[in-house]
């Protein structure tokens, strides 16, 4: 055991240099000034450095519920084409449902449901059929939702390209949004909580909204539509949509001639086309501006409009803002239900790394204290290991980019208490040996000898732990598994590499004869 | 002149006190279920669903018993505020809201309404009932599969008699913790999973280091009886058990002192697993052993592991 070929020794200082060299950056404070070192820093959690962590669900059923209302209208259409008299067709959660009329009929729609395509499955029961989708339409329908609506998040939080927000699918329907540096977490929410669709349509004026709802019955293609100012005002809406949010070429905040916060927007040539075609055949009439289902507002128009317009309400800046943002990003196909949020401020982060380093420092003297108390010049040695482990983890953290937590600051500082374990078997060994009257060179080795498969059954089991943590844990908690498995690879090697080479070293120089430890 | 906590050379009778040790550990067993059904946990958000936001004052410190009136009578059902490390930070914790994700995303923006521009709020944190549950499986799976996994090594580098000791010890360490937690209403959140594992862990190596010895001296002393070299084993290894105890706790205290006060709920766990992580190896894993009928002429069988030949 005391025997280190002249290799060992290279690798051994080899991985100490390397472990050097990686963690260097992290004690550079500027980012660029480290271009002549291989590494990088560590990737610090957002619990670190700030930011908001959110898991959201694609609203799928919305989608298809949408898709399955424009189907029963496709299927109408169909019908009335090829003449075939139908009743009852009802659009449910989950199926278009209708009854033909003629059984005679019955071939002509069965080649209508099958020209629909691919994605949907028709059952019937004599003249009543159900057509819903079948599990390959939903499976494409469900991944098409989620991948477009990754790509609407990613325009809307970081329009620039510049912030590095991790936005990934997870499971069937979820998205998962790390986005550091985040200063207003309720903005964040704000701008994921709406679908941002945007149409304008014309109001009925055949009645007032007041005479629909005494009725309890709008004309034929129009609906009653809330105000988006919570004032209680009903809209009678013409169902037909005259210009949708994705003929918008762009769109900024600003202010109207009031001096009032309002979103200017530039419709593209299909839009601008059939917007002067409506507004020019229907000047002196009120349309209405549509987002998310409820109406901002109704102007009347004045004269042909064709490329841009304005769309004023009751907004602050910050909304006309957040609105001419959402706008420029594009529509969400499905709504987003927040599951679960975890933003930190940068304050928090700040004083938690500084709390983190402080704790970790006092720590590290008292056990290096302790350690020197308890052993004397071994005692060092197994500090300067010590040493090099924390330098190692925190290399072997950056070589991965591997996420340092809260936790995780946690799990370093106790490692630290761990990891002195294994010098502390070694130690008792060689005093034990001492005691049956050996030499300090043979008690030493079978000190070593004899303690190193304790080492490593004891560090392996813990090992285990570290990993079940890693495999069930979620965030913070991984990053702790992280630096906690680290740590006992790490101190593994620290105390049989490092601290032996070092006391090989002392023994080549010293020959002791006597040892006191 | 060397610190000794422990002199070298003991011989503490240390299985005269088994029954003792059973009694205690039985008491402290049944105690902790009862305590966890009759008390219940006091669970954190990770797990229950619900709010959670921290807030500090911008100037001076946080009125507590004014704010306190004033988030009760949101009507937001349960509510607590409490001050959180120093004495301009609060934690405000909200119950689910009845409904769905949006209910508790409007009561979010309530509190912070509430707490108006003289706080500056510093974490957020909500987690709905779908993801509650889901994390709390987890949770639970995490941890039978650790033991689990340590279980069969243990079974497999020792013999079963030394695993199912073993097993037996860590769960009265994961047990006693929870009647902790249910015992101080400390909040049981996804942290303190991580500290019972990382508890498991620690109580783990402990029992493996006097298991080895127990293994070594059993096949060194063969006219010794079981009960004497499970004493022998546990004298040996008592400095070493000691010093690594002492170490963690430094290190811990660090933690609870200056770690910041997210993470001393989680070190002050750490620390009743280190006590009591080191108390079972010792009483409970060894006290089990010696109650077992443990084969000992196995020389041929018990092969030298390869890192052991040197």
């Amino acid at each position: 055991m005391l025997q280190f070929q002249l290799w060992k020794k290279l690798l051994v200082a080899a991985i100490a240099a390397l472990g050097i060299i990686y963690a260097l950056p992290n004690l550079i404070s500027t980012n660029n000034s480290a271009a002549f070192l291989p590494g990088k820093k560590i990737n610090l959690g957002l619990d670190l450095q700030g930011g908001s962590h959110l898991l959201l669900r694609v609203d799928i059923d919305a989608v298809r519920k949408e898709r399955l209302e424009n189907l029963g209208e496709r299927i109408r259409r169909d019908f009335r084409t090829k003449k075939i008299r139908f009743n009852a067709l009802v659009v449910s959660d989950e199926a278009v449902s209708l009854q033909v009329r003629d059984e005679n009929d019955r071939a002509a729609a069965q080649q209508i449901f099958v020209d629909l395509g691919n994605d949907y499955s028709t059952t019937n029961d004599g003249n009543a059929y159900q057509i819903r989708f079948n599990d390959a339409g939903l499976a494409l329908m469900r991944t098409r939702t989620v991948d477009q609506s990754i790509e609407i998040i990613r325009r809307r939080l970081d329009p620039e390209g510049t912030k590095e927000p991790i936005i990934q699918r997870q499971g069937l329907d979820r998205i998962l949004v790390q986005l550091p540096g985040v200063d207003d977490p309720e903005a964040v929410k704000r701008l994921l909580g709406r679908t941002a669709k945007l149409t304008f349509q014309l109001v009925d004026i055949s009645m007032t909204a007041v005479e629909a709802e005494q009725r309890g019955r709008t004309p034929p293609g129009s609906v009653l539509m809330e105000s988006a100012n919570d004032d209680g005002y009903n809209y009678l809406i013409e169902k037909r949509v005259m210009v949708s949010g994705e003929m918008l070429d762009g769109a900024t905040a600003t202010f109207d001639q009031n001096n009032r916060p309002a979103v200017s927007f530039v419709l593209n040539s299909n839009g601008a086309r059939r917007f002067g075609k409506v507004t020019g055949e229907n000047i002196g009439r009120p349309f209405a501006i549509i987002l998310d289902g409820k109406v901002v507002s109704a102007p009347t128009i004045q004269s042909q409009i064709f490329g841009n317009g304005q769309i004023t309400g009751d907004f602050s800046v910050a909304e006309t803002n957040e609105l001419a943002l959402v706008l420029r990003a594009g529509a969400l196909p499905a709504p987003l239900i927040i599951l679960e949020e975890r933003s930190i401020g940068p304050g928090l982060g700040a004083d938690s790394i500084a709390a983190g380093k402080f704790a970790g420092v006092i720590g590290l003297v008292l056990v290096a204290i302790y350690m020197v108390l308890s052993y004397g010049f071994f005692g060092g040695l197994a500090v300067a290991a010590l040493a090099i482990n924390i330098i190692l983890i925190i290399a072997a953290l950056s070589a991965l980019q591997a996420t340092l937590t809260l936790p995780g600051i946690a799990g370093i500082v106790l490692t630290m208490g761990m990891a002195v374990d294994a010098n502390v078997l070694v130690f008792e060994r060689i005093r034990e040996e001492l005691g049956k009257g050996r030499s300090a060179i043979a008690a030493i080795d079978s000190g070593y000898q004899r303690a190193i498969a304790t080492i490593i059954d004891s560090n392996l089991t813990t090992l285990f732990a570290a990993l079940f943590l890693y495999v069930f844990g979620s965030g913070p908690i991984k990053g702790f598994a992280v630096t906690l498995g680290i740590g006992i690879l790490t101190s593994m090697f620290t105390a049989v590499m490092v601290t032996r080479l070092l006391v090989v070293i002392w023994v080549e120089r010293k020959r002791p004869t006597k040892l006191i430890l | 002149m060397r610190l000794k906590l422990v002199s070298s050379n003991t011989s503490i009778n240390f299985l005269k006190f088994h029954r003792l040790a059973v009694l205690f550990s039985s008491i402290l067993v049944a105690g902790s279920i009862g305590l966890f059904a009759i008390l219940g946990l006091n669970l954190g958000i990770d797990f229950r669903g619900g709010i959670l936001i921290e807030a500090r004052h911008n100037s001076g410190p946080a009125d507590i018993g004014r704010l306190r009136g004033e988030l009760e009578s949101l009507g937001l059902g349960d509510i607590s505020l409490q001050g959180f490390g120093t004495e301009t930070d609060i934690l405000v914790r909200v119950q689910r809201q009845k409904g769905d994700e949006k209910a508790q995303i409007a009561a979010i923006q309530l509190v912070s309404t509430t707490l108006g521009d003289d706080y500056n709020v510093r974490r957020t944190e909500f987690v709905g009932p779908t993801v509650g549950a889901e994390l709390a499986e987890k949770g639970i799976m995490a941890v039978v599969c650790a033991l689990l996994a340590i279980m069969v090594y243990i079974w497999f580098r020792f013999e079963w008699q030394f695993s199912l000791a073993a097993i037996i010890a860590l769960t009265h360490d994961v047990l006693s913790t929870i009647g902790l937690f249910a015992l101080t209403s400390f909040e049981f959140n996804l942290a303190t999973v991580a500290a019972i594992l990382t508890i498991a862990g620690y109580s783990i190596n402990d029992t493996v280091v006097v298991f080895d010895r127990v293994r070594e001296n059993l096949r060194r002393y063969k006219s010794f009886t079981l009960v004497d070299i499970l004493n022998k084993s546990l004298n040996e290894t008592l400095s070493r058990t000691v010093m690594t105890s002492v170490t963690t706790l430094l290190a811990l205290m660090a933690i609870v002192v200056f770690g910041g006060a997210v993470l001393r709920d989680f070190a002050i766990a750490m620390i009743w697993g280190v006590l009591i992580g080191t108390y079972s190896s010792v009483f409970v894993a060894v006290g089990l052993l010696s109650r077992f009928d443990i084969k000992r002429n196995d020389d041929d069988e018990a092969e030298t592991p390869e890192y052991e030949r040197s």
